[in-house]
């Protein structure tokens, strides 16, 4: 089930088209990656899923439905150009937010002190926002976002700006908001907070959706097909063994120990490779490269615009 | 609905709240009293001291010429030179050497005042009417005409000019030029002061929101034209409050200042604050001197705040400051959406400005002519109706003319509060960007 479907969504700027036939699928209770170099159209696809601007042609389905603008509560966004009024008392300021997003004044209060507390924010309730560091202003930001107990969060570059601690709090929110029952979509450049966090992501590069989907199948079906071997022996007695179906890339020897990369040219299985080798050297460890999203986010990306142009 | 509620309390009670909302309302108050209060008062202080002249007449014909005033006292000084006296000016404890020449029944410049300070044109007025009497006298004696004085007297005319309005189906008003323009321009200048602050108030508010990036958390929850109209609507309320709060208390205040310095005048307050817009639209006079003219011009000042229609005159306010309001105020807001930070602005806030700053020049003219062409023209053009339109309506305005330019207003508020809509719908979420004309006619014409 899906919580949120995208489909052939078309946004026009006057000089460039920012989303063009994007058609995504956000499953339900997932955490979904929205990916892409800058200037792609990520936030303005964030945009159009939080009603902020609207397609010129397109559908959006919640849940299955076509959208409504109700399902505005159903949804929290923390943008990533984020703020507060500088002026306004902390507490009065989240309860206003959080009303606007459909609690009632009394529901609002009783929640926000829940946060507060476990945030350790109390203190700063009736302060100024202008006297908070960054820091506690991303978490009262935090906390409005998720207040109303969305089943739809929406996070764009959460973690820019965010110290690493305050980025390690939020990641674990993230998680324990997934074990609640909510689907998270965020938008990142942190690829590692990607590969430990998203079950599912999209990749679009100039308003273009270039892959998407379970981020295993998309580990797997990029591997490179490269192993690493490290083994006591003759680098030599491995090379002579390597048939046609195997290239020795590069090699590196500590003390006794060698390790290899040899890339397997055809799909052959790594028992075949272990197989031509253990007669020769004696073999210490033996794994995969799986490609890191990084080395995804690159090829992907670089191979789309050449397939452009 | 809800949404905008919300919007607007938020905006009405931060802004009610701040410091400088506070302290203009109890300063606005105390400025309007002591601009009514302190003319009235200064003119009822001035001159109580007696003041002694002395006379020196080389002429000898003007002995007991010159009576005492209430606080004028002459002496007529036979056998002193006008020299001696100036050079012993301070030891005599005079407050003005009066010096008649001979020659001054044919040079009216013959006269001169001496003295060390500054004298008053009461003190002037005085000493020349009893010499133009005078001499005026001697120079009739000369026809030898009997019963003169009778004749003159018979002669004598005094021409008192009632204006009186005539109003549609043969009714009449007594009306009073000052009293009307007075009305006329404080309105006017009023309404000015309201659309211009809280205007920019507006812009203010949205480019805050904007350049603290609150806006897109909001704008996630509300459509971007109900923030719009929230903060517009709970900053006209804003503007209401004080007004409010600036009448009832000028109300007091002058009620209270009039029984500490003019427990005898007992006057209404209201009666108090037109009296003084009569006093200042013509020559002052003290109380004591308030012959027949000044009590009937007083009387006729009544009359005319009688018949002016404060309903008339408080709705029409109402109305005007709400429409004008919302047409510059949407503008203000479009503004701020448009620009990143407050020196953007100026560009785009002048040719706002012009219509408003064009209405207050013109405003001394138009109550001056209030039934004049320009005056018609200005006052159904929207942009600056409000103002005009209000300096206009205690002199009274034909139905249609005032029908006419609300429709217009209203017809153009809501043609500007949708054209700003879309470029503030665009702006908010702009950043970065040089903005001109160009750019925000392409906002507008985006679909949604």
């Amino acid at each position: 089930m899906d919580i949120f479907n995208t489909k052939n969504v078309v946004k026009r700027f006057v000089n460039q088209t920012a989303l063009d036939n994007v058609s995504i699928s956000v499953p339900e209770g997932s955490i979904y990656g929205l990916l892409g170099p800058n200037g792609a159209g990520k936030t303005t696809l964030i945009r159009i899923i939080n009603q902020i601007t609207a397609p010129d042609s397109g559908e959006l389905l919640f849940s299955g439905k076509k959208i409504v603008p109700s399902d505005v509560f159903k949804i929290g966004y923390l943008p990533e150009e984020r703020g507060l009024y500088k002026k306004m008392k902390v507490g009065e300021q989240a309860i206003y937010l959080a009303r606007l997003k459909g609690l009632s004044n009394k529901e609002a209060t009783a929640r926000l002190k829940f946060w507060f507390n476990k945030f350790e924010i109390m203190p700063w309730w009736n302060k100024k926002v202008q006297e908070l560091s960054k820091g506690m202003q991303q978490k009262v930001q935090f906390i409005v976002t998720i207040l109303h107990k969305p089943s739809l969060l929406i996070f764009d570059e959460p973690f820019s700006g965010f110290d690493p601690i305050n980025a390690d709090m939020l990641k674990n929110e993230i998680i324990t908001l997934k074990g609640e029952g909510s689907t998270i979509i965020f938008s990142t450049h942190d690829m590692g907070s990607v590969e430990e966090l998203c079950d599912y992501i999209t990749l679009i590069d100039n308003g273009k959706k270039l892959i998407e989907g379970d981020i295993h199948k998309i580990r797997k079906e990029y591997r490179s097909n490269i192993f690493k071997v490290s083994f006591a022996g003759d680098i030599a007695s491995v090379q002579k063994v390597l048939n046609q179906h195997f290239d020795l890339l590069d090699h590196t020897t500590e003390e006794d120990v060698v390790t290899a990369r040899i890339k397997s040219l055809k799909n052959i299985t790594d028992n075949t490779l272990l197989s031509l080798l253990i007669p020769e050297v004696k073999i210490i460890s033996f794994n995969e490269e799986t490609p890191s999203m990084n080395d995804i986010f690159i090829r992907v990306v670089t191979e789309g615009r050449k397939n452009n142009s | 609905m809800k949404k905008i509620a919300l919007i607007l309390s938020r905006e009405y009670i931060t802004r009610v709240r701040k410091r400088s909302f506070i302290i203009m309302s109890i300063l606005g108050p105390i400025l309007f009293a002591s601009l009514m209060i302190i003319p009235i008062w200064v003119t009822q202080m001035e001159d109580t001291d007696i003041k002694r002249i002395a006379i020196i007449d080389s002429s000898h014909i003007f002995r007991n010429v010159i009576q005492d005033g209430e606080y004028l006292k002459f002496d007529y000084l036979e056998n002193t030179s006008l020299t001696d006296l100036k050079d012993n000016f301070s030891q005599t404890g005079y407050y003005g050497i009066l010096y008649i020449s001979h020659i001054v029944s044919y040079d009216p410049n013959s006269v001169i005042l001496y003295s060390d300070k500054q004298p008053n044109l009461g003190t002037k007025l005085h000493i020349s009417r009893a010499l133009e009497n005078y001499i005026k006298d001697q120079k009739l004696q000369t026809y030898e005409i009997d019963d003169l004085d009778a004749i003159l007297r018979a002669v004598e005319t005094n021409i008192n000019i009632r204006t009186i309005k005539l109003s549609e189906g043969g009714g009449e008003k007594e009306s009073n030029t000052g009293i009307a323009m007075a009305l006329g321009y404080i309105s006017g200048f009023l309404m000015y002061m309201f659309l211009l602050f809280l205007g920019t108030q507006v812009m203010r508010g949205v480019l805050e929101e904007k350049t603290n990036r609150i806006v897109e958390i909001i704008i996630s929850s509300v459509k971007p034209f109900q923030l719009m109209l929230g903060k517009i609507v709970g900053i006209a309320l804003v503007g209401l409050t004080q007004l409010l709060i600036w009448s009832i208390s000028t109300v007091i205040l002058v009620m209270i200042a009039q029984a500490i310095f003019f427990p005898e005048l007992g006057l209404t307050p209201t009666e108090q604050v037109v009296t003084q817009d009569v006093m200042s639209a013509n020559p002052v006079q003290t109380p004591a001197e308030s012959s027949s003219p000044e009590m009937e011009e007083l009387r006729m000042a009544f009359a005319t705040l009688g018949n002016i229609n404060f309903a008339v005159m408080i709705g029409s306010f109402l109305f005007y400051f709400l429409g004008g309001f919302f047409l510059y105020a949407s503008l203000f807001a479009a503004v701020g959406a448009a620009v990143d930070n407050d020196t953007d602005t100026q560009q785009f806030i002048f040719p706002i400005l012009i219509p408003l700053i064009l209405s207050i020049i013109i405003l001394f003219s138009i109550i001056n002519t209030p039934g004049s062409p320009i005056a018609f023209w200005f006052s159904i053009i929207p942009f600056t109706s409000p103002i005009i339109m209000m300096a206009r309506i205690p002199f009274g305005v034909p139905m249609e003319q005032v029908i006419l330019s609300m429709v217009l207003l209203v017809a153009f508020f809501i043609g500007t509060v949708w054209l700003a809509g879309k470029i503030y719908r665009t702006g908010i979420l702009m950043y970065g960007k040089k903005v001109n004309y160009k750019e925000l006619w392409k906002w507008i014409r985006y679909k949604t």
